[in-house]
C-alpha cells in the first residue's frame, strides 16, 4: 500500500434545514483509507452510514468538510466511485448483459473497441459467475443473482473505490454467504478499494481490514475504528473456531449494544 | 362395462363434473357477457315498443338490424354505380383513342354521396390524424414537464384550465383559424377535415401530457442515482432511463387520449360537416324519415364497437412496447 491517503474524508458533516432549525445529521467524520483496503461502516439504523457513503459517491453534498480521492476533490457523482445499491437498481427493461453494457459503454467510450467492450462485459459477468444468465431480464433471476449483476456492473466501471450500500442486506443467509465468498475472491484478485455498509457483525469481521463503528445520530460521527488483523484468504469455516475472530466479533457487539444503546425503535 | 347399472351413476357424476368445469371455464368469458347482451336487447325491444316519437316508433333491435342491412345494400349499390361509372369512362376513352391517338383522355372521379362505410373510414382517418398530432406534441411536452419541476409548475395551471374545455367550445375558434390561416387555391386537405382533426387534437392532448408527466416525474430514485453515477448525458438519460421507465404511463395516457379523441370526433364532425360518422348522424337527424332513428342507432352501435376496437388495439401496442411482461394490463 504505497500511499495510505488514497481516500480522505476530512471534517465531513451534513445538516438539513427543518422547521425547527438546522438539523445536524452527521458531523466531524475523519477517515483515511489506503488503496486496496476493505473498510466496513457499521452502526444502528439512522446513524448516517448511508449518508457517509452517498457523500463519497457525490450523490449528497457535505455541508462541512470534504472528500479527496486520489488527489482530487469529490464534488459530483462519477463512475470512478461505482455504487452497488442495496436493492440492486438494475434497469428492468435491459438484460443482464445490457445492464453491464450500459455502464461499460459510458465509461470506456472511445477507449475500447466494440470487441474489447464485449470481452470486458463477458469477463465481468464471469467474475460474478453470471455468464449463464447474460440474456435474462432482472425480473427473471433471483435476488442474489441481481446483486451479482449489480456488482458486475460496478466492477466493470473499473472504479477507484467501490461503494456498497448494504449490498447483501435483502438476501437470505445462505445466498449472502455465497456472495460474501465471491466478493472476497474478487477483492483478493483485483485489490479493489471498498467501502461497505453493513449491519451484520459477522459480515463486517469476515470481509474487512478495518471496521468503522458509528455512533448514533443526531450529530452522528465515528465512534471507534477496529483493525481486523486476520490473515487472508479467510475461510468462514476455519474462522468459526478462531479465538481472534471471536474477540473482534465481541468488540463490535460490545460497541453496538453496550456503548451505543439502540435508539428506541 | 359389464354391469351398466353401476357404470351409469359413475359416468353421470363424471359428466356433471365435466359440465361444471366447462361452465367455470366459459362462464366469465362467453356465457355471462352473452347473457348480459341478450337481457339488454330484450329490455330495449320492450321499452322501444312503448315509445312513440314524431318520426314514428322508437327503433328496437330488430328495426336497427334491418337498417344495418339496408345500409350495407346501399353501400354495395353505390359501389356498383361507381364501378359502372369508371367502366363507361374507360370505354369512352378507349374509343376516343382509337379514333385519334393524340387525344387527351381523363378519368373523372365519381362524385356520388359517400356511403355509411366510407363515412366510417373518413372518421377513422380524421381521428387518427388528430391523435397523431396530439401525441407528437403531448409526449415530448410531458417528458419535459416531468423532468423539470419549475416548468411543470408553470404549465400545470394551463393544463388544468384547458383540460376540461368541451370540444364544442373549441370548434368555432378552430373553424375560424383554419379559414383564416389555411388559404390555398388547390387545398390538399378539406377545411372541414382539418377543423375536425385539430379539434380532436386539442381535446386529446391532455391525458397524454398528464400521464407522461407523472410517469417521468415518478422515476425511481435509485435508477436516477444509477444515471448520475454513470454520468449519463441529459439526452442519453432521457433515452436510456427516463423513456423506458415511463413507457407504461405514456401508453396509459395515449389510450385515454384516443378514447377521448374518438368521443370528441363525432361532435366535431357534426358541426364541422366533415363527411364522417358525426355528419351521418346529423344528416339523418335533419332528414327525419321513418328510418332515421334506426340508422342513427346503427351509427351509435358502430361508434361503440370501433371505440372498443381502438382501445384493444392500443392495449396490444402497450403490451408489445412494455418491458414489464408480467404487468396486468387491461
Amino acid at each position: 500500500m504505497s500511499h495510505s491517503n488514497y481516500l480522505e474524508l476530512t471534517g465531513v458533516g451534513i445538516s438539513f434545514p427543518t422547521d425547527k432549525g438546522l438539523f445536524c445529521a452527521l458531523q466531524n467524520v475523519n477517515l483515511r483509507i489506503a488503496k486496496g483496503e476493505f473498510v466496513s461502516l457499521i452502526g444502528h439504523s439512522g446513524c448516517g452510514k448511508s449518508t457517509v457513503l452517498n457523500i463519497v459517491a457525490g450523490l449528497h453534498q457535505a455541508t462541512t468538510g470534504g472528500v479527496i480521492l486520489d488527489g482530487r476533490e469529490v464534488d459530483q457523482p462519477g463512475p470512478d466511485r461505482a455504487v452497488v445499491f442495496q436493492n440492486h437498481s438494475l434497469l428492468p427493461w435491459l438484460s443482464c448483459y445490457e445492464n453491464v453494457e450500459l455502464a461499460v459503454r459510458q465509461v470506456f467510450k472511445g477507449q475500447k473497441s466494440r470487441r474489447e467492450m464485449r470481452d470486458w462485459i463477458e469477463h465481468n459477468l464471469a467474475l460474478v459467475h453470471m455468464t449463464h444468465a447474460r440474456d435474462k431480464r432482472p425480473s427473471e433471476i433471483s435476488g442474489g443473482m441481481k446483486q451479482r449483476i449489480g456488482i458486475a456492473r460496478a466492477l466493470a466501471m473499473q472504479p477507484k473505490v467501490l461503494l456498497m450500500d448494504e449490498p447483501f442486506g435483502a438476501l437470505d443467509a445462505l445466498t449472502r454467504a455465497h456472495l460474501q465468498d465471491s466478493l472476497m475472491e474478487i477483492h483478493a484478485d483485483l485489490g479493489n478499494t471498498v467501502i461497505m455498509i453493513t449491519h451484520d457483525v459477522d459480515e463486517a469481521v469476515l470481509l474487512s481490514d478495518r471496521i468503522v463503528m458509528m455512533s448514533n445520530g443526531p450529530a452522528a460521527t465515528i465512534g471507534e475504528i477496529l483493525s481486523v488483523d486476520l490473515p487472508r484468504p479467510r475461510d468462514r469455516m476455519a474462522l468459526a473456531h478462531d479465538a481472534h475472530y471471536h474477540d473482534y466479533r465481541a468488540a463490535v457487539l460490545e460497541f453496538l449494544y453496550q456503548r451505543q444503546q439502540r435508539p428506541a425503535a | 362395462m359389464s354391469n351398466p347399472s353401476i357404470a351409469t351413476p359413475i359416468s353421470n357424476t363424471v359428466k356433471a363434473a365435466r359440465t361444471q368445469a366447462l361452465l367455470k371455464r366459459w362462464a366469465p368469458a362467453v356465457i355471462l357477457p352473452l347473457a348480459g347482451i341478450f337481457a339488454f336487447l330484450m329490455l330495449w325491444q320492450l321499452v322501444a315498443n312503448n315509445i312513440q316519437t314524431s318520426l314514428g316508433q322508437f327503433p328496437g333491435p330488430v328495426q336497427v338490424y334491418t337498417q344495418f342491412n339496408a345500409l350495407v345494400d346501399s353501400h354495395l349499390a353505390e359501389r356498383e354505380k361507381a364501378n359502372a361509372f369508371y367502366e363507361r369512362q374507360e370505354k369512352r376513352n378507349a374509343e376516343r383513342l382509337a379514333r385519334d391517338p393524340s387525344a387527351e383522355v381523363k378519368i373523372r372521379p365519381y362524385t356520388g354521396k359517400p356511403t355509411f362505410f366510407q363515412q366510417i373510414l373518413t372518421s377513422l382517418y380524421t381521428v387518427m390524424t388528430g391523435f397523431a398530432i396530439a401525441s407528437l406534441i403531448a409526449v415530448p411536452l410531458g417528458i419535459v414537464c416531468g423532468l423539470s419541476k419549475p416548468l411543470y409548475s408553470a404549465m400545470n395551471p394551463l393544463i388544468q384550465i384547458f383540460k376540461p374545455v368541451s370540444p364544442l367550445a373549441w370548434l368555432p375558434l378552430v373553424t375560424m383559424l383554419v379559414s383564416a390561416l389555411y388559404v390555398s387555391d388547390d387545398p390538399m386537405l378539406a377545411k372541414s377535415f382539418l377543423t375536425s382533426a385539430l379539434t380532436v387534437a386539442l381535446c386529446c392532448l391532455w391525458p397524454t401530457v398528464i400521464n407522461t408527466t407523472v410517469g417521468v416525474a415518478n422515476l425511481d430514485k435509485d435508477l436516477q442515482n444509477v444515471s448520475r453515477v454513470l454520468n449519463l448525458s441529459p439526452l442519453s438519460h432521457v433515452r436510456r432511463i427516463v423513456l423506458p421507465a415511463a413507457v407504461p404511463m405514456i401508453f396509459t395516457g395515449l389510450r385515454l387520449s384516443l378514447a377521448t379523441g374518438w368521443m370528441v370526433l363525432i361532435a366535431a364532425e357534426m358541426l364541422a360537416q366533415n363527411p364522417g360518422l358525426g355528419k351521418f348522424i346529423w344528416d339523418e337527424f335533419q332528414n327525419g324519415s321513418s328510418n332515421s332513428l334506426g340508422r342513427i342507432m346503427v351509427a351509435v352501435i358502430v361508434i361503440g364497437l370501433i371505440g372498443f376496437a381502438l382501445d384493444r388495439l392500443m392495449l396490444l401496442l402497450q403490451r408489445h412496447a412494455s418491458w414489464d411482461k408480467n404487468a396486468d394490463l387491461r
